[in-house]
């Protein structure tokens, strides 16, 4: 059992929010399965976006195709549907043609590790001002509940009946490694935290990635014996990840095995836009 | 201040988005809610602490906690 929010926390919290600000209310209810932690994860992103006070029509909302990548159909900005795994190139020639403009990724894992994979690790390597968010659930939901590259060791799925063999990626260590200047991850869980970092994550300059854990309870839970959803968040997401400020202090064996969660990578480093756009102004004077 | 007079919140559940999957209901510290059918519904008004748990985790915009 979650135990209240004290009155001192309280008064930093951002809700009741007025979600209607930001949606299109007449394409509610959204399409997810009841329990799907991604309109969790949407509402943290749109609090975190109030409070990073960027105006609606100064944002692009791009994604790719899967559950998650529904997210801009329900909102209120600029939003882009694209093609699988391809959000990210989509994202990078909006940010090229309009660098003022803030624009927003969201993508599932396998839209972004699995058939947009090479995109990701380019986007990352060029440090281009995108965030990126991942909507990790371990599964392709929306074509059946086949596993994806972080699904679990053993992870039963329909394409992987007796479990799975392939060990999964780790989102954030090949952000990390392919150059991204900030890295994170949260959980649908907890929710305030998320929204937290992504308002970190909108605050970056160059490409920065959050990975979110959110459970899928029709297809992953269902083939994986969770009872409910409630039970996924509070086995994969409570239990399952430790805070990266409480790491050090924690023994480690209540470390082990768990994914860190919070600001995990955060530098700096030029940035495509700013590189280009200057490029273009040496060249236009002649030198 | 007696307890008559305290001051309820207004729990705002919209039915039409509700669907039903109980992550309120097993989130709520207080145990407020309940399930009726497939949709939740307020059982302990009084009991409501405005911790807001339910509206940060509830997936589909059904539940706001008002002061």
């Amino acid at each position: 059992m979650s135990t209240p929010v004290s009155a001192e926390k309280k008064e930093k919290i951002s809700v009741p929010f007025d979600y209607n600000k930001y949606l299109r209310p007449n394409k509610l209810p959204h399409i997810w399965c009841p329990g799907c932690g991604h309109g969790i994860v949407l509402k943290a992103m749109l609090r975190a976006i109030d409070k990073a006070g960027l105006e609606k029509d100064n944002i692009a909302l791009v994604s790719g195709i899967g559950c998650s990548s529904r997210t801009p159909g329900y909102v209120d900005f600029n939003t882009l549907h694209t093609l699988h795994g391809r959000a990210l190139p989509f994202a990078t020639g909006i940010k090229m043609a309009r660098p003022d403009m803030k624009v927003i990724v969201v993508t599932g894992d396998g839209d972004a590790l699995a058939i947009g994979g090479n995109h990701f690790i380019h986007a990352c390597r060029r440090n281009i001002d995108l965030t990126v968010l991942v909507f990790t659930n371990a599964v392709y939901g929306m074509t059946g509940g086949q596993y994806s590259p972080t699904s679990p060791l053993g992870a039963i799925a329909t394409t992987s009946r007796y479990g799975n063999v392939e060990p999964p990626f780790d989102t954030c260590e090949i952000a990390k490694a392919a150059g991204a200047t900030f890295v994170a991850r949260g959980t649908a869980y907890h929710t305030l935290e998320l929204e937290k970092t992504i308002h970190e994550a909108l605050a970056h300059k160059g490409t920065s990635v959050v990975d979110i854990l959110d459970a899928c309870p029709t297809y992953f839970g269902r083939m994986n014996k969770y009872k409910s959803a409630t039970h996924m968040m509070e086995t994969m997401e409570k239990d399952g990840t430790v805070s990266v400020k409480q790491v050090d202090k924690l023994p480690a064996d209540k470390v082990q095995g768990k994914m860190l969660r919070g600001v995990l990578h955060k530098i700096e480093r030029p940035e495509y836009c700013e590189q280009y756009a200057s490029l273009v102004q040496e060249k236009a004077q002649g030198k | 201040m007696g307890e008559a007079a305290k001051k309820l919140p207004n729990i705002v559940i919209n039915p039409k988005l509700c669907k039903g999957c109980s992550i309120c209901v097993d989130f709520c510290p207080t145990n407020v809610l309940e399930m009726r059918g497939t949709c939740v519904a307020v059982k302990d008004l009084a009991a409501c602490t405005r911790c807001q748990l339910c509206d940060l985790r509830c997936p589909d915009f059904a539940i706001q906690v008002f002061d």
